[in-house]
């Protein structure tokens, strides 16, 4: 599914940033989820150890990654829950479309899950003729707007009540305009309860997979997850192949951190542990469970060590609400499914590094990112490596793409930066020059004077400054 | 907006004692456009007895290539500077960012050269940013008072998250009497310089730095004071250009003004 062209990614941000209501929006509400998260991490010390401890637990799965998917298929399995691997978007795409086509479903009700919307499975099922609907109140609202979610927790943050009120009015049959926020969530769940009843298939995401005990960990606050995937006969749950963990004892610490990091919880309203289909003797849960694993990408994030820690994501979102470019353009314009900081790092894997070669630059290095991340995932550093491969200064193995970012202006000037700043004597040369002809420095100095005065060199260099303070004190 | 401020202590980071030498390693930054802070730190410890040593072969620590994917081109850079700072002094860095680079970024452009790699790594544990080096080595007293003054502190974020410095400038700050030192809303955020990046991403540069400078501009302070040089470049010209008052300057070069006896 390697993307070819570039994604418009300067374009979009031109066309948010002149959007004063959104960059408002996105601001308060990205200061308000900050707030959040830090009320529930008051000591650092405490909430050091507890993602040290996050970090070694999600390095230790993906160390022994293959062995712990075998036997987490085998545990399943021996539930009764049905495993199918997908490498592409396309076979996962399939895959359900089988799997609910067998079941009799022309609608498929959808918890969140961050892998459907990666495989853009809602489009996927429309062509094939079935239905899709988002149980989840964000996804609900986005998917009623014809949109894809901008963020990966709050998928519906760049909309304002008024933008649901108008949007509900206009969309839900037999609504009016109100803006109250209590009774624009009544309406959403009285569509969305009526459905559960009489849908043959629910599909969801998973949080955590156990091998040890083959189980699905899934947590939300809706209970529409709850709904999903025990109303419906056959329930489909998706998820990437690193999110697995070898035992049970491992889900309490990233739970605790996915949760506070995430909306600032210390737990969810809900947490569903999913261990297989109904019993015999069993009144309720679904007849059929089925897992889909999907790699697109990431059993080649895994195969580069310089890489693999991409894949120590537990997908909380605290990097995109710490992220000082998010906070200023919403993740529609990223054009990826994963926005922020950790779309900037993982969409490589998915799309390729010609698509993302804007996305691996978009970045200050300040840092925020690496340091609210719960499993110490360090961005900075991972940006890093993209943009070595993206400049096709790297050493195989090599994502698709790489090279691609290489503008022949840009080499050049590394390489004469290069060449200049390693002849100390020609520096010097260099830096003389400069500061003499200062009253010549000119007024437009390309994108750097679009926003800032004219740099402009000093009379003298420190250089020569210290060179005429030698007789003092310096060797 | 205190959520988004890290008031992480220091790591325990082991000092040494107030040495009679030092090396200044004074940025390619400071070295064309702020000299006059690579002066000031020299006058601000040789006030208090230390030698300072500045290599006339050095030039840049090699971050801008660094950061633009362009290990090579940074590892040449770099490399020539080595061998300047051989002897055992500790290395006096007026930058977060520099500081960084040369502290944790050397030793990785390094790991795969076993002639080079023992000197980057003797470096890089000998390399300490102002701040931290006045606070916790130098222990300045001040000689003078100065006059009652606001000013606000930017720190960047590599002082903040790559040296865990963003405390010792504050510190030191509230050692000077009569001295108002305020924080800006969302302190702990980027100004938006991040070297290649402004030029790279220039709306989103400016759209950061914007925010940052009504911030700083809403303290009402005199002057913001800052210790590392890429930052002030870009806070300064937002500033200049949109025709405020407010200016920022170099901790250095604030430090020695201030506290310097009247001639
Ligand atoms: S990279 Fe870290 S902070 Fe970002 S979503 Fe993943 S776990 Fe959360």
């Amino acid at each position: 599914m390697n993307a070819p062209t570039p994604i418009r990614f300067h374009a979009n941000v031109r066309g948010v940033l002149a959007n004063p209501v959104l960059r408002a929006s996105f601001r308060g509400a990205m200061d308000f989820l900050m707030a959040r998260r830090a009320a529930q991490f008051p000591a650092a010390d405490a909430f050091e150890a507890l993602r040290a401890q996050g970090e070694q637990i999600r390095q230790h799965s993906l160390a022994r990654l293959p062995e712990l998917l075998e036997t987490l298929e085998a545990n399943l399995q021996r539930n009764g829950i049905q495993v199918h691997w997908a490498e592409t978007p396309l076979q996962a795409c399939r895959l359900i479309i089988d799997l609910a086509t067998r079941a009799g479903g022309d609608l498929v009700v959808k918890g969140k899950s961050m892998v459907s919307e990666e495989i853009e499975l809602n489009h996927a099922l429309e062509a094939a003729g079935i239905g899709a609907l988002e149980s989840d109140m964000g996804e609900y609202i986005v998917q009623l707007a014809g949109e894809k979610p901008s963020h990966i927790i709050m998928p519906a943050i760049h909309k304002t009540k008024e933008d649901i009120a108008r949007l509900f009015a206009d969309k839900v049959p037999g609504v009016d305009y109100t803006d109250s926020v209590d009774e624009l969530i009544q309406i959403g769940r009285r569509v969305l309860r009526d459905k559960f009843r009489d849908t043959r298939v629910g599909l969801s995401g998973v949080n955590i997979a156990v091998a040890e005990t083959g189980t699905l960990c899934l947590v939300e606050n809706e209970g529409n997850g709850r709904m999903c995937t025990t109303v419906p006969d056959v329930h489909i749950a998706i998820t990437g192949i690193e999110k697995v963990v070898a035992r049970l004892e491992h889900v309490p610490p990233l739970l605790t951190l996915l949760t506070r990091s995430a909306t600032g919880q210390a737990a969810t309203t809900y947490f569903n542990w999913i261990s297989g289909p109904r019993r015999a003797g069993e009144l309720d849960g679904p007849r059929e469970v089925h897992l889909v694993l999907l790699d697109n990408g990431r059993s080649g994030a895994y195969a580069d060590i310089r890489l693999r820690a991409t894949l120590q994501c537990i997908r909380c979102g605290a990097c995109m609400n710490h992220c000082p470019v998010y906070a200023r353009i919403g993740g529609h314009a990223y054009g990826t499914t994963y926005p922020g900081p950790i779309g900037q790092i993982v969409s490589p894997h998915m799309l390729g590094l010609e698509a993302t070669q804007d996305l691996v630059t978009a970045s200050s290095l300040c840092g925020a990112c690496g340091e609210v991340c719960p499993v110490k995932i360090p961005i900075p550093d991972l940006l890093l490596q993209l943009r070595q491969q993206s400049q096709g200064n790297a050493a195989a193995p090599l994502l698709p793409g790489a090279g691609r970012g290489r503008k022949a202006l840009q080499s050049i000037s590394y390489q004469l930066f290069a060449w200049l700043y390693a002849r100390p004597a020609l520096y010097r040369l260099f830096s003389f020059v400069a500061t003499r002809l200062r009253a010549f420095t000119p007024a437009r100095q390309g994108v750097w004077t679009g926003s800032r005065a004219p740099l402009r060199p000093a009379a003298r260099s420190l250089h020569e400054r210290m060179k005429s303070r030698a007789g003092e004190s310096c060797a | 907006m205190s959520a988004a401020l890290n008031e992480a202590p220091n790591c325990p980071r082991r000092y040494p004692a107030k040495p009679t030498d030092v090396y200044l390693f004074g940025t390619c930054v400071l070295d064309l456009f702020d000299p006059e802070a690579g002066v000031s730190v020299v006058s601000l410890l040789e006030r208090e007895g230390i030698r300072v040593h500045y290599p006339q072969d050095q030039t840049c620590c090699g971050q801008p290539a660094y950061t633009s994917g362009f290990p090579d081109q940074a590892r040449a850079v770099a490399a020539r500077q080595l061998p300047l700072f051989a002897g055992d002094w500790p290395i006096v860095v007026p930058s977060g960012s520099c500081g960084g680079m040369m502290r944790h970024h050397w030793p990785r452009l390094f790991a795969d050269d076993p002639a080079l790699l023992p000197l980057a790594t003797s470096i890089a544990e000998r390399v300490l940013e102002l701040s931290e080096f006045l606070l916790h080595v130098v222990k300045p007293r001040w000689p003078r008072a100065g006059a009652a003054e606001r000013v606000v502190l930017h720190t960047s974020c590599s002082a903040r998250r790559e040296m865990n410095t963003h405390l010792s400038a504050r510190a030191l700050l509230a050692q000077l009497p009569n001295l108002e030192v305020v924080l800006q809303d969302h302190e702990a955020e980027c100004c938006g310089f991040g070297g290649a990046f402004s030029v790279k991403h220039p709306e989103l540069s400016a759209a950061i730095a914007s925010d940052k400078v009504d911030a700083l501009e809403a303290t009402a302070a005199t002057r913001m004071v800052s210790a590392d040089g890429g930052c002030l470049l870009n806070l300064n010209g937002t500033l200049q250009k949109r025709g405020s008052a407010l200016r920022g300057e170099h901790l250095a070069s604030f430090l020695w003004q201030r506290t310097q006896a009247p001639a």
